[in-house]
């Protein structure tokens, strides 16, 4: 859930995220620093009372501002490309989740041990609690057990819509009649947000995300219950 | 072989990772698994041939994964199609 007035990605909550963190840190640094030698540059050009001109060419120069563009690209790409293969490392999952996109609500299926499914639907405005989040709230929250890898696999019954939930890092496309893989693991106990991705119609912003990740023990309490209640 | 099979259901979680899919597009991962499963549910697995004491381990497997990857709708209509006899797939 992000705060007012909040300018940057929201906290994260799985590993990779925080590396794309740390990245975007590092890559937004860089071109900072590009734009404000520039910018000092273009007003001391424009500025100045003094002209010259005697200088034809200069050979150390241009292999300096050659050669130094070259090392930054190098110093950017490498820990993008690291980060990249992270993203793609295989991991074993212990649960496998579908998120079923309909217009317009999203349904999820814990199907490994019994056929568990249930819709989730936006909480209206009218219908918060005090201390509810508008537009973000479900009825029915996709909970997961924390620190535990888990595969997402997000497909649509109509129409194109995209599962993101920004803290884990995951944003997937919901294809009809193709199933999209995407995994995380909660590292932390908590509550994520997201919301649908892809333009899918009238409500389009009214199909919220809610991840819960919890100790295993209350995942297995709310599974039965939610076995029962069905 | 029956062990080993015996061994990952009793311990199974989730569907492993497929060496044979190891990108994004899971549907033909869902879809194997689930052909797979009717291939050899009606030469082997059949209710019939297991009181025999053939080994449906292999069946048992197969069911699980399907079950775990496939989205139920999906399953339901192909269980419609099969009965049908309008499945696409070569069963």
């Amino acid at each position: 859930m992000a705060h007012p007035t909040q300018l940057g990605f929201k906290d994260a909550a799985m590993p990779v995220m925080e590396e794309l963190l740390h990245f975007h840190d590092h890559a937004l640094m860089i071109v900072l620093l590009i734009s404000t030698l520039v910018l000092y540059i273009i007003t001391a050009m424009v500025s100045t009372k003094l002209t010259n001109k005697y200088i034809l060419d200069s050979q150390e120069i241009e292999i300096v501002w050659t050669i130094l563009p070259a090392v930054i690209l190098v110093l950017i790409a490498l820990p993008s490309l690291r980060i990249l293969y992270l993203m793609d490392e295989i991991n074993d999952p212990h649960l496998t989740i579908k998120a079923m996109g309909h217009q317009w609500y999203w349904s999820y299926e814990y199907t490994d041990y019994e056929n568990l499914g249930f819709d989730s639907y936006m909480v209206p405005t009218q219908d918060l609690a005090p201390g509810q989040f508008r537009l973000l709230e479900t009825d029915h929250r996709m909970v997961v057990p924390m620190e535990s890898p888990v595969r997402v696999l997000v497909s649509a019954e109509d129409v194109l819509h995209s599962w993101a939930v920004p803290s884990l890092g995951v944003k997937m496309d919901a294809v009809p009649g193709r199933l999209n893989q995407a995994a995380f693991i909660a590292s932390r106990p908590g509550v994520f947000y997201g919301q649908c991705s892809e333009i899918c119609g009238a409500n389009h912003s009214f199909m919220p995300i809610v991840v819960e990740a919890v100790p295993l023990e209350h995942f297995e309490n709310w599974s039965s219950l939610m076995l029962e209640d069905a | 072989m029956a062990d080993v099979i015996d061994d990952k259901i009793k311990n199974y979680r989730t569907a492993p990772f497929d060496a044979r899919f190891p990108n994004t597009n899971q549907t033909r991962n869902c879809f194997q698994n689930y052909l797979v499963y009717f291939l050899s549910d009606f030469h082997r697995c059949n209710k019939v041939l297991s009181g025999k004491g053939q080994d449906s381990s292999p069946c048992e497997w197969y069911q699980r994964v399907y079950k775990s990857l496939c989205p139920m709708s999906w399953v339901e209509k192909w269980d419609g199609q099969i009965e049908d006899g309008s499945f696409p797939g070569k069963i």
